[in-house]
């Protein structure tokens, strides 16, 4: 028999195409994002530290600044709170050309799967038993290139895009935005803190992602009694990492239990916004 | 991913795609030179791996509708979205004329089977299969005949 021919010796072209079909996907990414000047991840590493409702605060800030062409994108699927946070609701429409983002406040355009799924239902997929390990992940990069693609946000000065914990989905979001301009890091002033967002910046610089600044959160809180500022958390992360890396300290959030992002300005301090603005411009 | 027909030394060619709604993917290829089929058959760990990335084995014929994958693989909310001709409500607004086809009862009883959270896709590519062929009734046969021309066994 003729020795077996190997994959690079046949010559003619794989017949599915999939290399084409994800280079497509990836085109309609771009198209989809070339009409939105900035697009900047919200990413922490770590859970816990406030990093949706820096997420919802700085859009809201920003909109009342620009009035209007702010989006929001959930990207955290198992943990959806953008929608809540930022008043949207579904249901959304969807037609040949798109899925329109549900409105928010200040007219934030907002796209999360807390839009799709049950009240207070976990995010489950239609899948066969067992193995789920293998494709899941690849599941959930799809399903946030389908979010980047096929979400109609039209026109935006800026779309916010607010990432799970971890880092392997700001790798897909690198890959899938060439032109990402950036991600802001929070931080809340603890060690464990410092250590989990020093690996993710790391991360993000290792895929050339610009650190455009830190935002430390949960930054004390003010004494009711005695009107003092107070420690919430030991240490002093958000110095720190601005240090280390050298970036922009773009602000500290106080701990605010009453607080809620559609009064942006009452979260983040007015020359927060600023401050992400101008790290923004350049 | 290549197929070499090895007693001819040629690629073989894809034929066909079948997804028989076991969650089984089954492709067929045929070798241009002596005409041998073979079948690619994945089990459906291997069919949900594929369709995770959102490509289709085969090639593309079509482009992906939005939400291709979300609305597909997940277990969301009846009335998450709402589509062209419905209003917020979700109910089917009627259609007078223009071009838009209708749909037989037996028709509407097939599409009610399907979830609801993918239930407004589904229709909205028979119904553009059907209005592209100019037909005015959509027929469960016409469905048939859809899924078989656009590769969608399973839906």
């Amino acid at each position: 028999m003729t020795p077996m021919r190997t994959y690079r010796e046949i010559t003619g072209g794989d017949r599915s195409g999939l290399a084409a079909q994800v280079a497509s996907q990836r085109a309609r990414v771009a198209a989809r994002l070339a009409d939105v000047r900035h697009v900047v991840a919200i990413m922490s590493g770590k859970g816990g530290v406030g990093k949706s409702f820096v997420t919802a605060a700085l859009a809201t800030g920003s909109a009342k600044r620009l009035g209007g062409g702010i989006g929001v994108l959930d990207a955290d699927l198992h943990g959806p709170t953008a929608a809540h946070l930022l008043g949207a609701r579904g249901p959304v429409r969807v037609d040949a050309e798109g899925v329109e983002p549900a409105g928010g406040s200040g007219g934030i355009k907002v796209f999360s799967m807390e839009l799709l799924l049950p009240d207070g239902a976990p995010l489950r997929w239609r899948e066969p038993s067992g193995d789920g390990f293998v494709w899941r992940g690849a599941l959930e990069a799809g399903a946030l290139r389908e979010f980047l693609a096929d979400v109609a946000w039209g026109a935006l000065d800026l779309l916010l895009v607010d990432l799970p914990p971890g880092t392997a989905p700001l790798r897909d979001l690198g890959e899938l935005v060439p032109t990402l301009d950036g991600v802001v890091a929070v931080t809340i002033p603890s060690e464990e803190s410092r250590r989990s967002v020093s690996r993710a910046i790391q991360v993000a610089r290792g895929q050339a992602i610009k650190v455009l600044g830190l935002i430390e959160n949960m930054s004390g809180y003010v004494c009711e009694g005695c009107g003092k500022p107070q420690t919430l958390f030991s240490g002093d992360a958000g110095t720190q990492l601005a240090r280390q890396f050298r970036v922009p300290l773009l602000g500290r959030v106080p701990f605010a239990p009453e607080a809620r992002p559609g009064v942006g300005d009452a979260i983040l301090a007015t020359d927060v916004i600023d401050r992400f603005r101008e790290v923004l411009s350049g | 991913m290549k197929f070499l027909c090895l007693e001819c030394d040629a690629q073989m060619e894809f034929d066909e795609r079948q997804q028989p709604g076991d969650g089984t993917f089954a492709a067929a290829f045929v070798c241009p030179a002596c005409g041998r089929r073979i079948a690619m058959l994945a089990n459906p760990m291997e069919t949900q791996l594929v369709d995770s990335l959102g490509v289709r084995i085969g090639g593309r014929t079509l482009d992906a509708e939005p939400f291709e994958l979300v609305r597909s693989k997940v277990v969301g909310r009846d009335g998450a979205f709402v589509e062209q001709g419905e209003d917020i409500a979700g109910e089917t607004a009627q259609h007078e004329g223009g071009g838009r086809p209708r749909w037989s009862e037996a028709a509407q009883d097939r599409l009610v089977k399907v979830p609801g959270f993918v239930r407004g896709m589904v229709k909205s590519i028979y119904s553009e299969y059907a209005r592209e062929r100019g037909i005015v009734e959509i027929t469960p046969e016409i469905m048939d005949r859809a899924r078989a021309d656009l590769g969608l066994e399973g839906l």
